[in-house]
């Protein structure tokens, strides 16, 4: 049934829908309210699992990481400065290959001090062998939540993934989201039993010593699991279309990409924005597509290469920078296609840092920036939106 | 596209004023969307929140600037900034005000709605004396100014999400709804 719900309960019914058995959390802005609905859903017996509160967003991992080695679903949620505290936990969860899924609320780091929209915690992380999902809608942050555990828990992954939703543009953002029933939720997502699991009597260790002869073996099997892991997602989303009629676009969504001239690759809440302004500018005739980078990891390699045959310009809009180099989308998407018979402009646009509202009007400019840049390359290639004191005006 | 843009303080419910506009609008077939712009949360700071409605599903995700009706749930907050930045022309405006006292000032270009929605939340017994709540009776009087939402729809929604004193707060907003006036330019 469809209901008005903000994108954390959205994240709060997609963990309870998934019957996560062991939720460990620790509270922080904006993610306060998954964590509060989950213990009142706990409480009052609808979800039938154990609550840990914890100390730090490090020991709600570390919960997580022994709850998952003796076969428990297992998710947690936090953001910004709280997943940065988890980073080792993080390493730990994937290189002992644990389906865990946590719901990141995106938000900047400190300092300045900031509450807000910011892709830079997350990116943060794309080093730490996790899955990475970048949500535009609540509807799609409670479906991919459940099509997380169903992807990650398959023999050939195993390994954690992390459903991400902007902060505040999508976490207190109330909009309709249909509400899959139990029954359907349970006949796609079966139990988690993993092959490998400690048990009373059946002891066994997780993360031991390896010496030099073995650990290249370990990340090897990782490396392997994440290439696995896009088949996967791709099959899994197919499924789940097939009993909830819902889809979204693989790992890269194109939108009227086919005859493009230009596309704009965002994530998160600005692909939704952007969609609206694909069609207005449409109507006006000119040739844009959006490319929503919906999976970050494993990266879509493939389908930037395919895209890059196709078109003369990519605008890549980051809602994070990397110091010293440009934005991580930028980066990754450069170097997939370096080998492409054909290789289009690209320009990166470092915008919405810190929860600067990225508008219509924005997005419409950068549009108009790529077309002129297919045209003329300039100098730089990668250019800040909506900074006060640089010459460009933006609204 | 309709966008509605809310002023007012912390504790007064401004953000479920939010909820509760576009959980009525959906119950009512619309399609919605309602989001606050936080600070960081804290009793008595100005607090604005935001809805959209519209018959088609929502994409758009960045803030309003140009909104159709403006609600405010604190008139103290007139003194400060332009709280009607924006407005489109002809659009509506509704203010929790004193009936007994005259607006400071008002512009042709729009239209102007009051209701004392602090006195009808106290008279309810909602939040306290000091500090009443004062979300569910500006709703109601939003019902009253806009002619695309019911005061049916509304009631049905403040019942659904007031968590305590359920009667009180349909009351107030039924009451609010009935002492909703334009006021004349």
């Amino acid at each position: 049934m469809r209901q008005v719900m903000t994108g954390n309960y959205a994240s709060a019914y997609g963990a309870k829908l998934s019957r996560a058995e062991v939720i460990a959390a620790y509270p922080i802005t904006p993610q306060t309210s998954i964590v509060e609905k989950l213990a009142e859903l706990v409480s009052t017996g609808e979800l039938k699992a154990k609550f840990i509160s914890v100390e730090s967003e490090h020991s709600a991992m570390a919960a997580c990481i022994s709850a998952s080695i003796v076969g428990a679903r297992t998710y947690t949620a936090t953001s910004s400065h709280g997943l940065t505290l988890m980073h080792e936990v993080l390493m730990w969860a994937s290189g002992a290959r644990l389906p865990i899924v946590i719901t990141n609320v995106s938000r900047a780091m400190a300092p300045p001090w900031s509450v807000w929209a910011d892709h830079m915690d997350s990116i943060a992380q794309r080093d730490t062998g996790w899955l990475q999902f970048f949500c535009s809608s609540n509807q799609e942050v409670l479906d991919t939540t459940i099509m997380a555990y169903k992807i990650c828990e398959s023999r050939n992954v195993m390994l954690p993934a992390m459903v991400i939703e902007d902060a505040f543009i999508l976490s207190h953002t109330s909009e309709p989201v249909d509400m899959p029933e139990q029954e359907a939720v349970d006949s796609f997502l079966p139990s988690f039993s993993p092959e490998l699991k400690v048990e009373i009597g059946k002891p066994m260790g997780f993360g031991s010593l390896v010496k030099p002869d073995q650990y290249m073996e370990f990340r090897y099997k990782a490396m392997l699991a994440m290439k696995a892991a896009r088949e996967r997602i791709l099959r899994v989303e197919k499924e789940f279309k097939q009993v909830f009629g819902r889809e979204y676009g693989g790992l890269l969504e194109n939108y009227r990409c086919d005859d493009a001239e230009v596309v704009l690759v965002a994530a998160g809440s600005t692909a939704a924005t952007a969609k609206d302004v694909v069609d207005s500018l449409r109507e006006k005739g000119q040739k844009v597509g959006l490319a929503r980078l919906r999976v970050f990891r494993p990266f879509p390699h493939e389908e930037f290469r395919a895209l890059a045959s196709k078109v003369a310009g990519i605008a890549v809009l980051d809602r994070s920078y990397t110091f010293g180099v440009s934005g991580a989308f930028f980066t990754e998407i450069k170097g997939s296609i370096y080998d492409c018979p054909k290789r289009p402009a690209m320009k990166n646009y470092i915008a919405g840092l810190g929860g600067r509202d990225i508008t219509p009007k924005i997005l419409e400019k950068i549009f108009d920036d790529i077309q002129l840049f297919v045209k003329r390359r300039e100098e730089t290639d990668v250019e800040w939106v909506d900074v006060a004191g640089l010459p460009r005006r933006w609204h | 596209m309709i966008e509605v843009r809310f002023h007012g303080r912390g504790g007064q419910g401004v953000v479920i004023a939010s909820e509760v506009l576009a959980k009525a609008a959906f119950k009512m077939g619309f399609e919605v969307s309602s989001f606050p712009f936080f600070g960081v949360e804290r009793r008595g700071a100005p607090v604005t929140a935001y809805a959209r409605i519209d018959k088609n599903p929502i994409r758009i995700k960045s803030s309003i600037y140009e909104p159709d009706y403006i609600v405010v749930l604190d008139s103290t907050l007139l003194k400060g900034v332009d709280l009607l930045e924006g407005l489109k022309p002809g659009g509506k405006v509704l203010i929790n005000y004193p009936d007994d006292k005259t607006l400071p000032e008002i512009s042709d270009r729009f239209q102007y709605y009051t209701l004392d929605a602090t006195a009808i939340a106290a008279t309810h017994g909602i939040g306290s004396k000091m500090t009443p709540i004062v979300n569910t009776a500006i709703m109601g009087g939003f019902a009253k100014m806009s002619d695309w939402v019911s005061i049916e729809a509304m009631l049905e929604i403040i019942r659904e999400v007031a968590p305590v004193k359920k009667d009180e707060n349909v009351e107030a907003a039924r009451e609010a709804y009935e002492r909703t006036r334009e006021v004349a330019v």
